[in-house]
């Protein structure tokens, strides 16, 4: 490729052209070679990860020996000296590094102290119940959030403008925890109109797990009822959460479109009298695509963070309720669990954005 | 028609169909008044707090659950303290706190990114492969896991969220730092014998420091909330401190008495609503892209 | 060009604007008392102008000037809350009376837009195929198969390599020049009677600025398409257009034959403009435009554009 070939504004993206187009010569597909970059990063960040918790957990003073044994037997130092060859505490940190990898590979994450439960066991009830309220509030945002930052940015008025701004500043500076007490004192308390703690009615038990998630299970189990009340349950909660999530997912939504209608292709597109619905689906929204899809990413990690604040405060017994019991009662395992669990979740739900970016833009594969 | 070789030089720079209004600017700065008014308000109560006619916001003196009343403007807690004098002493908690986690991820993040940014390579991919894992939690919950570690205390609270906060500013100090450093007057220090600090003191960080401090005052608003979760869970202040987070916590035990909760809530709120405005109207003012304007660019 | 023609824009030409009456069979845009306010600003003042049918109608001028709202307003695309005044007259349907819904009839399909930069006016994430066929389908109503067809016809029009493969890809993978190309045949796409060109070769690498000038030129001799060229380069208009039009503050100062208006400007400003190109550029240009018009009166046609520099550079 010459230099004459490539226009000045155009150089970074010119560049590229010779290597997508000789795709078919040098290895694998472009999106399957991005897809295995994203890959291997996320392999690299979740042991990053392990590594975090594992240093936590050693820099913890107290003694996981006698939090083991319990103050009697830890007085007698062959049963101590016994017990720390057992767990390998007398080895070096890296060698006991590995060992606590290769445990976790195995899915072992210690027992809670408080539970006397396996870590896991206890993650495998409480995720689906944040899972739950995270994925309803994350479809309700995103299909408010969405739809009128769409609506607003292409019937731009100052009115609405000010109400955005203001609903998501609001959003993001009410504290969640607060606005759950609140949610619950009125509609709860005062006014009785929904459920205020728990995922059901004393009175239900349970769905057979296959999800974990009531509201699907009961569904699944044929139990409408069921369902009902897991649903009525789940509104106070998942409020909090939409009205914490919506107004930011809003504004942002909004501020990326009126970027995208303000670039040449969309004019282009008005120039080639194509019909307004064709123009905001196909060209429009599909250049908003790319920083919304960024922003419901990072909503999910928030999501998963806010609910640890909004679930004890409904004392929904999800990931953030049991780890907060956990961080009460220093039950470190337990905590360490679900720090592992939420960010190697977090890490999943990047690595499938980055994939989809991969998808929509096809400027990000070659890169 | 002395500007006639303006011509050859220049690009139509319109937009058509702009559709973005600029905000009317009698809203930006009432956005910016109200905020700076009730930070001001805040910051007043935190310094002269302990001069003020207050209750002892400790003594546990007077009855117990007492709904507001002339006497406890904002009713008295399960102990009997009186909540109002409570709420105005938090101001002496956040507000310092938050403060201090703001100034100690500025320097802690700026300096690891500036330097990463500015001699790249190594230690580039160290700090910043070390931020990604950091960015790999949601914030609260490994402030949680960090505190838990270090056990509860306002002090290693602050710890964990400087922990937590860091690599957003070292994030931004990085790419900026990237993006001056191939830029023409940067490579004319080089050619002048300019040795690498003095190139970042004197051209690299003037360009940088007013992106940061937007990002700085956004970032108060989060600090506070950050606090008064981590205290709401137990992990940050330590009772009997009159945190606002732990305040609000009691009230979840006693939520008929609606006032122990609500008021320091509502503290909370107005601070970080107050930061928001101020960090929003500065970005909006600072942002050059905020700025296009039809007829500027028209005319 | 008729020595007809010559003559009457010779006697049409005025310091101000400069217009001939009625609608006449050889006018294929009119333009009459154009103004345009965007919140109290005065952009264009009075615009009048007749295009040539079948002839390349340059609109020069500093950025600022109005020239591209003048071709924007001619679209119905001016910014939003702009006042619009005048008459736009398009083989007798004023322009500026239609809804936004009849102005999307004519866009695309009876007048078209080729934009500055084709990196930035082609959507990113859409491939070539669907860009260039999908207004084909919605104004000519034809199949998939039909617009794919004919969208392989126009790639081999504007000299694109591979047009199969082009309508597989993505504007990433094509060059400055190529994506003009292929912009162009987008807006060709409908057979329109008017193209707009705003600064088509202004974004371009110099080198093959020359290729899409010379394939306008063809599309104007070979289909008698009308083009206004909009440019603030008298280079680029001394070897496209057949009249120039030169804007200033909103207004045309000056219009005339391209000879004319080079060789011999009247308004102060256009002598300036062209006193401030470089002395030996200036003569290339001279040399260019008495070429260019020596070439136009022995034949009608030039001759097939051809551009060794920019054949099969992608791949």
């Amino acid at each position: 490729m010459s230099a004459t070939t490539t226009a000045p504004g155009t150089a970074a993206t010119g560049k590229s052209a010779p290597e997508s187009s000789h795709q078919s010569f040098f290895g694998a597909h472009p999106f399957v070679r991005y897809a295995g970059i994203r890959f291997i990063v996320s392999i690299f960040l979740a042991i990053g990860v392990t590594l975090v918790t594992f240093i936590l957990t050693n820099l913890v003073p107290t003694d996981p020996v006698t939090a083991v044994l319990g103050e009697s037997a830890a007085a007698d130092p062959a049963i101590v000296a016994n017990m720390r060859r057992q767990m390998g505490l007398d080895k070096p940190l890296p060698v006991q590094y590995l060992m606590y990898l290769q445990r976790l590979l195995h899915g072992d994450m210690g027992t809670s102290a408080q539970t006397h439960n396996p870590v896991a066991q206890d993650l495998s009830q409480a995720l689906p119940a944040t899972m739950e309220l995270a994925l309803i509030t994350l479809v309700i945002s995103v299909i408010i959030g969405v739809g009128l930052g769409l609506y607003a940015a292409l019937h731009n008025r100052r009115f609405s403008d000010q109400l955005i701004r203001l609903l998501s500043l609001l959003g993001i500076s009410v504290p969640s925890f607060w606005l759950a007490m609140l949610c619950f004192y009125f509609f709860f308390y005062k006014l009785g109109l929904f459920p205020g703690t728990g995922r059901l009615d004393p009175t239900f038990t349970a769905p057979p797990h296959v999800t974990g998630m009531y509201i699907t299970d009961a569904l699944l189990a044929g139990d409408p009822a069921l369902a009902a009340n897991a649903v009525s349950h789940a509104v106070l909660p998942a409020l909090v959460m939409i009205l914490w999530t919506v107004g930011f997912l809003l504004r942002f939504c909004r501020s990326s479109v009126l970027e995208v209608l303000s670039q040449d292709y969309v004019t282009a597109a008005r120039a080639k009298g194509l019909p307004s619905g064709r123009i905001t689906f196909a060209y429009v929204l599909r250049g908003a695509l790319l920083p919304i899809l960024t922003m419901i990413g990072m909503l999910f990690g928030g999501l998963m963070s806010g609910s640890v604040l909004v679930e004890s405060v409904f004392s929904w017994h999800g990931l953030g309720q049991y780890a907060f019991q956990a961080a009460k009662s220093l039950d470190l395992q337990a905590i360490m669990g679900v720090g592992l669990t939420v960010g190697v979740i977090y890490i999943t739900v990047n690595f499938v954005v980055d994939l989809l970016y991969g998808l929509i833009d096809p400027r990000v594969r070659v890169q | 028609m002395s500007d006639t070789n303006e011509v050859t030089a220049s690009v139509p720079a319109l937009k058509p169909r702009k559709k973005r209004f600029e905000l009317p600017p009698q809203w930006k700065t009432a956005y910016g008044i109200i905020g700076v008014v009730v930070v001001a308000f805040w910051l007043i109560v935190a310094i002269i707090g302990p001069l003020l006619p207050l209750a002892d916001p400790l003594a546990q003196t007077a009855e117990r659950l007492a709904a507001p009343s002339s006497a406890h403007w904002f009713g008295t807690d399960e102990l009997g303290r009186d909540v109002f004098s409570r709420v105005l002493y938090g101001a002496r908690i956040s507000i310092p706190v938050a403060i201090a986690l703001v100034v100690l991820s500025m320097l802690l993040g700026g300096l690891l990114g500036m330097l990463a940014g500015y001699f790249g390579r190594v230690l580039d991919e160290t700090i910043m492969r070390l931020a990604d894992i950091v960015l790999a939690f949601p914030p609260i919950i490994l402030a949680m896991v960090i505190t838990a570690a270090l056990g509860p205390g306002i002090g290693n609270a602050v710890i964990a969220m400087l922990v937590v906060n860091w690599p957003q500013y070292a994030r931004i100090m990085r790419s900026m730092v990237v993006g001056v450093r191939g830029s023409e007057y940067v490579i004319s220090d080089r050619l002048l014998g300019f040795s690498a600090w003095q190139t970042l003191r004197v051209d690299v960080l003037p360009n940088v420091v007013s992106s940061i401090l937007v990002l700085a005052t956004l970032d108060f608003g989060n600090a506070i909330l950050l606090l008064s979760g981590l205290s709401f869970l137990g992990l940050g202040a330590v009772p009997p401190t009159p945190e606002w987070g732990f305040m609000v916590s009691e009230g979840v035990q006693n939520f008929s008495a609606w006032w122990i909760a609500t008021f320091p809530g509502l503290c909370i709120s107005s601070v970080v609503i107050a930061f928001n405005f101020i960090g929003d109207t500065l970005r909006d003012a600072l942002d050059p892209h905020m700025r296009k304007h039809v007829q500027s660019e028209a005319m | 060009m008729s020595e007809k023609d010559m003559s009457e824009n010779e006697s049409t030409r005025t310091a101000g604007s400069a217009a001939t009456s009625g609608t006449d069979e050889s006018v294929a845009l009119s333009i009459r008392d154009l103004n345009l306010t965007i919140d109290d600003h005065h952009i264009l003042k009075d615009v009048s102008l007749d295009v040539p049918s079948g002839k390349v109608m340059g609109l020069a001028g500093e950025s600022g000037s109005g020239k591209t709202m003048t071709g924007m307003t001619v679209l119905g695309l001016q910014p939003e809350g702009a006042e619009v005044t005048g008459e736009i007259d398009y083989h007798g349907e004023n322009l500026l009376a239609l809804n936004d819904r009849q102005m999307a009839s004519y866009r695309g399909h009876h007048i078209a837009m080729v934009f500055q930069d084709p990196t930035a006016s082609l959507h990113p994430m859409i491939r070539i195929g669907v860009q260039l066929t999908d207004h084909m389908r919605h104004h000519l109503g034809l199949s998939k198969q039909e617009a794919r067809e004919r969208a392989i016809e126009l790639l081999k029009l504007v000299q694109v390599p591979d047009p199969e493969g082009t309508l597989k890809r993505y504007p990433h993978q094509f060059s400055g020049g190529q994506l003009q190309r292929i912009a162009i045949a987008v807006a060709i796409a409908c057979k329109p009677d008017l193209i707009i060109a705003d600064e088509p070769t202004t974004a371009l690498d110099v080198t093959v600025q020359a290729g899409i000038l010379q394939l306008l030129r063809h599309l104007c001799d070979t289909t008698g398409l009308t083009i206004i060229l909009i440019t603030h380069d008298l280079g680029v208009m001394s070897a496209l257009a057949d009249e120039i039009a030169v804007m200033r503050g909103g207004q045309i100062v000056e219009r005339g034959s391209r000879y004319d208006v080079i060789r011999n400007p009247q308004h102060p400003y256009t002598k300036a403009l062209i006193d401030s190109l470089p002395k030996q550029m200036m003569e290339r240009r001279d040399q260019a435009a008495q070429a260019g018009q020596t070439a136009q009166a022995e034949s009608g046609e030039t001759e097939q554009p051809s551009e060794p520099q920019e054949g099969g550079q992608h791949d």
